[in-house]
């Protein structure tokens, strides 16, 4: 890449929690917009454009809710632009931060948004309603039990057990007890993941993710603006996204067109971001990565997908430790998607805290010597994938 | 202080129009129990359900091609959690790749014994063979039919 870069100077995050009485939605966005704004040590007036991060409506129950946030993020008489691809939102928010400056718009760009998952009585219900109505709203489709179904292909061609996903969720509590924005910070046993219930088999209730609140925000510049005005940064040196077919039936079969145990389009999605980079050999030059994973299962395919290692090789590398803090190549140091999503911030919460490791300042759960960091969002029905590489 | 709160709630009716291509499917399941997809006349592919065009080659579907009733097993899943506005657990369903047809189709299993989740596991296994069966009143809908393993 010749152009300039692009560099994150600001970060806020909310302590992330079931419900958050104190704040209503817009209270949310602008306590997460505060909190980046103190951290890029820069005058409002600076912000030349707003990216708006805010999933399905109906999660929140107030239609275009993006009207109420305009205040919130200070928007007025700003740019401003409203970026939804459901669990992708927040790295596709990202994104189109990146490219306001990239592209020599601006200089200086914000981006923000919350979730008050928590609020929501029927997040499945609402997740259902993401399904065509012609051919498969019929089914009680939800985002539960279509990962459950790339769970059961993940098994019989790779042989994970429910006991592997367990795994994955003890890993992940751990982490989060170390990060005070987690909502979920109590640590798990395998035995307690393996004792809970049933929700859609093989995924219990410990294999899901929380229903979070919280908001969160991130400001961007130009690498001249950087220079020009002495600030610290860490760099986005690469990003992409990729979206694969609605039909999930289409991901099956004897020669689908991607196979729906994997995640074709995220491991394509990471392609082009590594190309970007110049990253050749991802297992290598990775140290960290936040990869996108609500429910225990998924992060097995999304470590493949990202190169980290051979499709169903993630399985036994996990059981041997090397993706906890302190292992080889730690995955979701934060506690990760697993035990705080709060759905329109959840991918930009990965961008963050990939930024936090690179930059040295992820606190108790900083990985050692972390440089060259990954971050994913998963949106939609499994379909449509954020990835972006951050460097110090 | 005292944190107050609200409740809402939406409730919201549409009237999908479902298109020509899902219309014509809708009436051959309702009047003549029998499933239908469509090709893709450049790969060949069969799309099931049908679309009017090809993700892959963009192009129109052409044929009609009756797929099933027999079948394999794809994917499933049993649900024993209660979610508002959809159905009672436990159920299970997943999606089947019906004879002569290139991509799977969702729908319910009959005749599982959902007690123990692991031997349920078992009885539809990835590649299980399965007919597909349909409700003697049909409405024209992927709720006239359903599955079950096929006699061994």
């Amino acid at each position: 890449m010749n152009q300039d870069r692009v560099g994150i100077i600001g970060i806020g995050q909310s302590p992330f929690a079931a419900r958050r009485p104190d704040a209503n939605y817009p209270d949310l966005v602008r306590e997460a917009v505060v909190i980046a704004m103190a951290d890029a040590k820069l005058d409002f007036d600076a912000i030349e454009a707003v990216v708006y991060s805010l999933s399905p409506d109906a999660m929140i129950g107030i239609g275009n809710a993006e009207r109420l946030g305009v205040d919130a993020v200070g928007g007025r008489n700003k740019r401003f632009l409203r970026i939804n691809t459901g669990g992708a939102t927040g790295i596709s928010s990202v994104s189109a931060a990146y490219y306001h400056v990239a592209s020599g718009a601006c200089d200086v760009v914000l981006t923000a948004g919350a979730d008050k998952v928590g609020e929501c009585g029927d997040s499945q219900s609402v997740l259902n309603k993401i399904w065509d109505p012609t051919y498969e709203r019929q089914l009680p489709l939800g985002t539960i039990n279509m990962l459950a179904m790339s769970a059961i292909r993940y098994m019989k061609l790779y042989g994970m057990t429910e006991e592997d996903m367990a795994r994955v969720t003890v890993k992940n509590r751990r982490h989060a007890s170390l990060n005070p924005n987690a909502h979920l910070r109590k640590e798990v046993t395998i035995q307690d993941v393996l004792d809970s219930r049933y929700i859609s088999w093989p995924i219990k209730l410990l294999d899901c993710c929380p229903q979070s609140t919280g908001g969160a925000a991130l400001v961007l510049a130009s690498e001249k603006y950087i220079r020009d005005h002495h600030l610290d940064a860490v760099w986005i040196t690469g990003l992409a996204h990729c979206a694969e077919t609605y039909w999930m039936g289409d991901r099956m079969g004897a020669n689908p067109t991607a196979e729906h145990a994997d995640a074709y389009a995220l491991s394509r999605s990471f392609q082009r971001a590594y190309k970007m980079a110049g990253i050749t050999d991802p297992a290598k030059q990775v140290h960290v990565a936040e990869l996108y994973a609500p429910f225990s299962n998924t992060e097995f395919h999304s470590i493949d997908a990202a190169g980290l290692t051979k499709p169903g090789e993630s399985v036994p590398r996990l059981r041997d430790g090397e993706f906890d803090l302190g292992g080889r190549l730690p995955v979701n140091a934060s506690g990760g998607t697993l035990c705080t999503n709060a759905i329109a911030v959840t991918a930009m919460a990965r961008v963050a805290e990939t930024a936090l490791q690179v930059w040295a300042r992820a606190g108790a759960r900083q990985a050692k010597g972390a440089r060259v960091g990954i971050a994913s969002g998963n949106g939609g029905d499994h379909q449509i994938f954020g990835t972006m590489v951050i460097e110090a | 202080m005292e944190l107050m709160t609200r409740t809402e709630s939406w409730n919201i009716t549409y009237t999908h129009a479902l298109g020509e291509t899902a219309s014509w499917f809708f009436a051959q399941i309702r009047d003549n129990a029998k499933i239908y997809g469509k090709r893709c006349a450049k790969t060949n592919r069969v799309l099931v359900p049908p679309r009017a065009f090809s993700d892959e080659t963009l192009l129109p579907t052409t044929d009609w091609v009756e797929v099933g009733p027999g079948g394999r097993i794809e994917a499933f899943t049993f649900v024993y959690e209660e979610f508002k506005n959809l159905p009672p657990p436990p159920y299970a369903f997943g999606y089947v790749l019906l004879d002569g047809a290139d991509t799977a189709i969702g729908g319910y299993f009959k005749g599982v014994e959902l007690t123990d989740p692991h031997q349920a596991a078992e009885f539809l296994a990835i590649g299980t063979r399965v007919i597909t069966r349909f409700a003697d009143q049909r409405t024209g809908d992927v709720l006239d039919f359903w599955f079950e393993v096929a006699p061994r």
